[in-house]
């Protein structure tokens, strides 16, 4: 998905441009300079979203440069999902503002893709240039190409031309990725994207995304798991409402995580400071 | 040999019966690929027979069939929907309701004594009594679905995979179902004349469904779906030449004989190739 909020505009009209936004899919495909450059990539004030004028999320407030890597803690239901739609201009804000100057894509649960579907890995991202493309254009040449070099940045080059639905669980999720790319997007909202991985294929996803970042895309990751959000530059902790955004290392305390999870934290025994969440809590197909 | 091959072709109905085939195989075994990933084949088919009432009353005052069965697939289409959106049952249940009432309807309109004779022509196709300009037109609409499917074809492949698209790649899946519905609508409306509402399912889901037990790409597979529609259309037509059976249901056997030596041929292909479920 392609949104993009103009920020280029006095104060006073942001409400009505964070309801007006400009969903720009099938739109040409030139990139607008950005406003700050190096940073001011979105930000968010007092922002509610929600489904049918009922909020599910609130109070938002951040502030994200390019290039940062955000870890998206909360809860099944804590508006993790709900704030990437809001990002993507799928949902539109109650209130409060949001400005977006970038393209956005979503990369879906790998479990949520079809196996048994017709596609190689280059067909699926080379399908990220639809988002650059008017409606009647095809993906070209030079879309293909894209696509290959971005399979070749997630490190699956030589499985271009294998069936998607072969690969493994880590491999799929690159691919998906590979696809984001092609759209141009430069903010990557990756939901759950650990899900289902062995520790082999986290690994690389972490040096994925880490390559990203230094790249200039941001990339929000929405988890579950509070060991890895601390391996983030900044963490944003949702349940319903904003509970803290900041740097992992001030932010994850065991107040935040409690108030995060709605409940309280077992103490790894031997680990002050650290904890585990009971398991109830890890949640998988947040809505 | 070759008597039997050529012997045929001296007759201007079987030539005209083999050109409607081929422009059918050609449209259907295309567009029958998407039908078969979409999982659209239960409102291909329901569609298909929705619209019987429409033919049937088309027939009655002479309207010509082709708009008789538009106005039903339209009124057929728009059924459905109020039924799926107002029913507290499952929407197979209530397509089911529909389709099954209309469907009486229009047999019920068939069989009243005032219907002309040929009205089976409706149920199970008539290709031997196609004209030129059943051709004609069947070639030009189909020409249309065709390119259509062309411009449109990484669009279809990217929703199919991922019916989250609009999030990801900006891509609408609602528009996009609905050409999809549309081209459908386009396609039997032109297929039904030759096969008719109960068989024309079978030329839209089957050489598909027959190229997806031997391929996992899809450029092949659309042109093995292309292949096995048109050999079997002609098949069925040369069998019904010399064997004197219907054509449209000699047709609708050649398809299920292509379909089942493309399961025995996709069996063997997964027994040497293990597949990741």
């Amino acid at each position: 998905m392609r949104t993009r909020w103009r920020s280029d505009s006095p104060a006073e009209n942001r409400t009505a441009i964070s309801t007006e936004q400009t969903l720009g899919a099938g739109a040409s495909a030139e990139r607008e300079p950005s406003p700050q450059p190096g940073g001011g990539l979105a930000s968010a004030r007092g922002l509610s979203v929600g489904y049918g004028g009922v909020p599910a999320l609130t109070g938002v407030e951040l502030e994200i440069g390019r290039g940062t890597r955000i870890g998206l803690l909360g809860p099944n239901g804590g508006g993790k999902t709900t704030l990437f739609r809001a990002f993507t201009g799928e949902l539109k804000p109650i209130s409060g503002e949001l400005e977006v100057n970038a393209t956005c894509a979503t990369v879906p649960q790998t479990d949520r893709t079809r196996l048994d579907y017709p596609v190689t890995c280059l067909d699926v991202a080379t399908m990220g240039a639809l988002a650059r493309l008017p409606w009647w254009k095809k993906p070209g040449r030079k879309d293909r190409a894209m696509a290959l070099e971005n399979l070749k940045l997630v490190g699956l080059g030589e499985r271009s031309r294998n069936s998607f639905g072969d690969l493994s669980g880590g491999q799929r999720q690159r691919v998906l990725i590979a696809r984001a790319l092609t759209a141009d997007a430069e903010l990557l909202l990756l939901d759950e994207p650990y899900t289902g991985l062995d520790s082999a294929s986290a690994a690389l996803l972490d040096g994925l995304i880490r390559d990203l970042a230094d790249r200039g895309r941001t990339v929000m990751i929405a988890t579950h798991d509070v060991d890895q959000a601390r391996c983030w530059d900044l963490v944003l902790c949702l349940n319903g409402t904003q509970i803290a955004f900041g740097p992992p290392d001030t932010t994850l305390n065991r107040e935040v995580i409690e108030a995060t999870y709605g409940g309280s934290i077992v103490e790894i025994p031997g680990q002050p400071g650290r904890g585990v969440l009971p398991p109830h809590h890890h949640d998988h197909g947040d809505h | 040999m070759f008597d039997l091959l050529s012997e045929p072709l001296a007759n201007g109905t079987t030539v005209r019966a083999l050109a409607e085939i081929t422009v059918l195989g050609v449209v259907s075994g295309a567009i029958g690929c998407w039908i078969v990933l979409y999982k659209l084949s239960y409102s291909a088919e329901s569609l298909a027979h929705g619209m019987l009432p429409g033919l049937v009353i088309a027939a009655l005052v002479g309207a010509p069939l082709l708009l008789g069965g538009a106005v039903g697939i339209l009124i057929a289409a728009v059924l459905v929907v109020i039924a799926t959106r107002t029913s507290t049952e499952t929407a197979d249940t209530a397509i089911a309701v529909v389709i099954t009432a209309l469907f009486g309807a229009g047999i019920l309109l068939a069989l009243s004594p005032s219907s002309p004779p040929g009205i089976q022509d409706l149920l199970f196709g008539d290709l031997l009594g196609v004209t030129l300009t059943d051709v004609a037109i069947a070639g030009a609409v189909s020409l249309t679905v065709l390119a259509a499917l062309w411009t449109l074809h990484e669009r279809l492949l990217a929703v199919g995979f991922d019916k989250g698209s609009e999030r990801s790649i900006g891509v609408s899946v609602t528009s996009l179902n609905l050409i999809l519905m549309g081209l459908v609508a386009v396609t039997i409306l032109v297929a039904v004349q030759g096969l008719g509402t109960l068989l024309v399912a079978a030329i839209l889901v089957g050489p598909a469904a027959a190229a997806r037990q031997v391929t996992r790409q899809i450029g092949p597979m659309i042109a093995i779906s292309v292949a096995v529609a048109v050999a079997a259309g002609i098949a069925g037509i040369y069998a019904s030449y010399h064997l004197r059976t219907a054509a449209g249901a000699s047709v609708v056997v050649a398809l299920l004989a292509f379909y089942l030596l493309a399961a025995l041929a996709g069996s063997l292909q997964h027994r040497q190739i293990p597949v990741r479920r």
